[in-house]
């Protein structure tokens, strides 16, 4: 399976060589150019069969991770997250270290040894550490370098109706959504945008956008799903299983109002299961992509994600289809 | 300048939705200039022609609102923020959708603080029982604003919500209209989206691509007791914009600003602020570089929905700009 693959390549912001090399193959098949930008960004053009319309469709190739940042005598790594980790959801987590792939955990204070004020205290990722089974600063040194990428370990697991747990769904979804998209023949022009360093600020696509022009632009995301637990229905964001998620708003853009209802009414029209992002949290690539130049339409489709940016994030294949479908058809519908 | 103002007050338009703002606006300019166009993000682009330096002028149409994310079984309305709402300004406040329903902006009294950023605990009651009936009037992304209601204090002192920044869109209309004899290329620019991050100016400056720009905003006035610690006076003329979050202003535009105030033999305030940020800051970012300034209007109350200038500041604003517009850097 295609997203399986995808979610097993490692691939923190600034390292997405891996993945990038992975959709470099399969898009050099369909499409009919195939670039690389300074910024590392991913872009695939095809020409449509009727219409001059240009719509780009960007999804981001970029997972959170961490970044080595010191040594220490004791043979422990310190270490900064790569975009935005709670440090709640990584300790006791397995990692992998740099290129070589140096197995680690991110380790705390055991329980034991914690004061009661310790243990009622949140944890920070500079109270944590990670763990290579090194004994020594210089065991260590041999193994990894300050500026090493390490991502979480995590296997794929399928469970539940039709729901998959595993790192980085964050956004291979949307990376495996295009690359499905490149495989078939639109009215329209695409470019399917495969980004780099969003999780760290939309850094890629402020470049993509600018290099792509095009008329307009859909952001394919995976989102968070905040539905466990005792959450009121309004925070709840979005929910596992009920649909692509459609956003009227988030913290970096505001849908532009007729591609967001075109849209809509394209997943209406054509039975496929969707939902509104609820709560105006995250921002992704269509805030950098619509400021580009001078302004591009924007929109953004989501597969909802609970406990996103962690090692077990969790989605629905029925969201994952359903994102799909709304773009091949809304591609299709509406482009002519 | 105060029809335009009253008029561009009575307006709907929220951050992200912005075009009745721009039916007013367009309306009121069209006779005055040469191309008019909208452009993705929802900016009003007007141009002057002009053989002369290229200048644009950036005032913004959307205000902060509150937007629908949901409703509950009860039928109250629960919202996110657009734009930097102050929660101790806006709680039992009357707000209104772009459909004219109307509703009581308000707040659970448990565990609740005035002080912070967080939207959850607000809510607005449209007086729908049900969330159906609630959702049937509304729907899930429409946005509340304070509703509209300009009042007359002393001294030519106006007040409302949306004041920030139709101050500065009535300015920029009014010196559009008397600016009949300039040799200079002028794009009035009534932005978008302002008030979540610059979006709009940002787009339309990449467009315009301009040597110059001049933003007109509000800015928080300092003569309220134990008020903001700035300054500007309500009253006491335009301001010039030497600095505040966002950027430094040219040394240029701040020199060509008071330079243009000495030939009109009218008083202008230096403002320094030391927070906030506008339409200037996106302008001076955008391709290689653009010389960038602000008048600013001093307003009392800030994002709120009493939102407080002085007519003639707003009167003296733009002849200041329209005199600024015919020689820019006082050559």
């Amino acid at each position: 399976m295609v997203l399986r693959e995808l979610c097993r390549l490692r691939g923190a912001s600034g390292d997405e060589g891996r993945v990038r090399d992975f959709v470099r193959i399969h898009s050099e098949k369909y499409a009919d150019s195939v670039t690389v930008d300074r910024m590392g960004n991913l872009l695939a053009f095809k020409k449509g069969a009727s219409s001059h319309k240009h719509v780009m469709l960007a999804a981001h190739m970029d997972e959170v991770g961490f970044i080595v940042v010191g040594i220490n005598d004791n043979g422990l790594l310190s270490y900064e997250p790569v975009g935005a980790i709670d440090p709640r959801a990584v300790i006791s987590k397995p990692v992998l270290v740099g290129d070589n792939e140096v197995p680690g955990v991110i380790g705390a204070k055991a329980i034991h040894l914690q004061t009661k004020a310790e243990f009622e205290k949140m944890l920070r990722h500079d109270d944590l550490y990670m763990d290579i089974g090194a004994q020594s600063k210089a065991e260590a040194e041999k193994l990894v370098e300050p500026g090493d990428y390490a991502t979480f370990a995590s296997d794929w697991r399928e469970f539940g109706e039709g729901l998959v747990k595993s790192k980085a769904l964050d956004d291979r979804v949307g990376v495996m959504a295009l690359m499905s998209i490149l495989e078939n023949e639109y009215p329209c022009d695409i470019t399917c945008a495969f980004t780099v360093q969003e999780e760290v600020g939309l850094r890629g696509a402020i470049c993509a956008g600018y290099n792509v022009e095009a008329d307009e632009a859909i952001a394919l995301e995976g989102t968070t799903a905040n539905d466990l637990g005792d959450v009121p229905d309004p925070l709840k964001v979005c929910r596992v299983g009920r649909g692509v998620a459609i956003s009227f708003m988030d913290r970096t853009s505001i849908a532009n109002r007729p591609l967001f209802q075109r849209l809509r009414d394209t997943a209406i029209a054509a039975g496929i299961p969707w939902q509104l992002k609820q709560f105006i949290a995250g921002g992704n690539d269509a805030g950098a992509i619509q400021l580009s130049r001078g302004g591009v339409p924007t929109a953004v489709l989501s597969v909802p994600c609970r406990n996103i940016h962690s090692a077990s994030s969790v989605a629905s294949f029925s969201d994952i289809e359903a994102q799909f479908s709304l773009v091949d058809r809304y591609l299709r519908r509406e482009c002519k | 300048m105060k029809d335009t103002l009253l008029r561009l007050l009575n307006a709907y338009g929220a951050a992200g939705c912005e075009g009745n703002v721009t039916d007013v606006l367009a309306s009121m300019v069209a006779p005055h200039c040469d191309e008019m166009r909208t452009d993705a993000l929802g900016n009003l682009i007007c141009i002057k022609k002009g053989a002369g330096r290229k200048v644009m002028v950036c005032a913004h149409m959307d205000h902060i609102g509150f937007v629908v994310t949901d409703a509950d079984e009860k039928g109250f309305l629960r919202v996110g923020s657009v734009g930097g709402i102050r929660k101790s300004a806006s709680i039992n406040r009357r707000v209104v959708f772009e459909n004219g329903v109307n509703g009581v902006l308000s707040n659970e009294l448990d565990d609740f603080s005035a002080d912070d950023r967080k939207m959850e605990n607000l809510f607005i009651d449209i007086g729908a029982a049900s969330r159906d009936e609630a959702l049937s009037s509304v729907s899930i992304g429409d946005v509340a604003v304070y509703a509209p209601g300009a009042f007359e204090l002393l001294n030519g002192v106006v007040a409302a919500p949306a004041m920030d920044d139709r101050a500065g869109c009535a300015v920029a209309v009014e010196a559009l209209k008397a600016l009949t004899d300039s040799a200079n290329e002028v794009a009035f620019v009534f932005s978008a989206q302002e008030e979540v991050g610059l979006r709009g100016a940002k787009a339309a400056a990449y467009s315009i691509d301009p040597e110059i720009g001049i933003s007109i905003d509000v800015t928080p006035s300092g003569d309220t007791p134990k008020g903001p610690k700035t300054a500007v006076k309500l009253g006491a003329g335009p301001c010039v914009k030497v600095r505040d979050s966002s950027l430094v202003c040219s040394p240029k535009v701040v020199r060509g600003l008071e330079a243009a105030a000495g030939r009109l033999g009218i008083a202008v305030q230096r403002e320094v602020l030391t927070m906030g940020g506008n339409d200037a800051a996106a302008m001076q970012l955008t391709r290689a570089g653009v010389l960038a300034g602000t008048i600013s209007i001093a307003c009392r109350y800030v994002h709120s929905a009493s939102e407080a200038v002085s007519l003639p500041d707003c009167e003296r604003a733009a002849a200041l700009l329209v005199e600024f517009l015919r020689n820019p850097l006082g050559e």
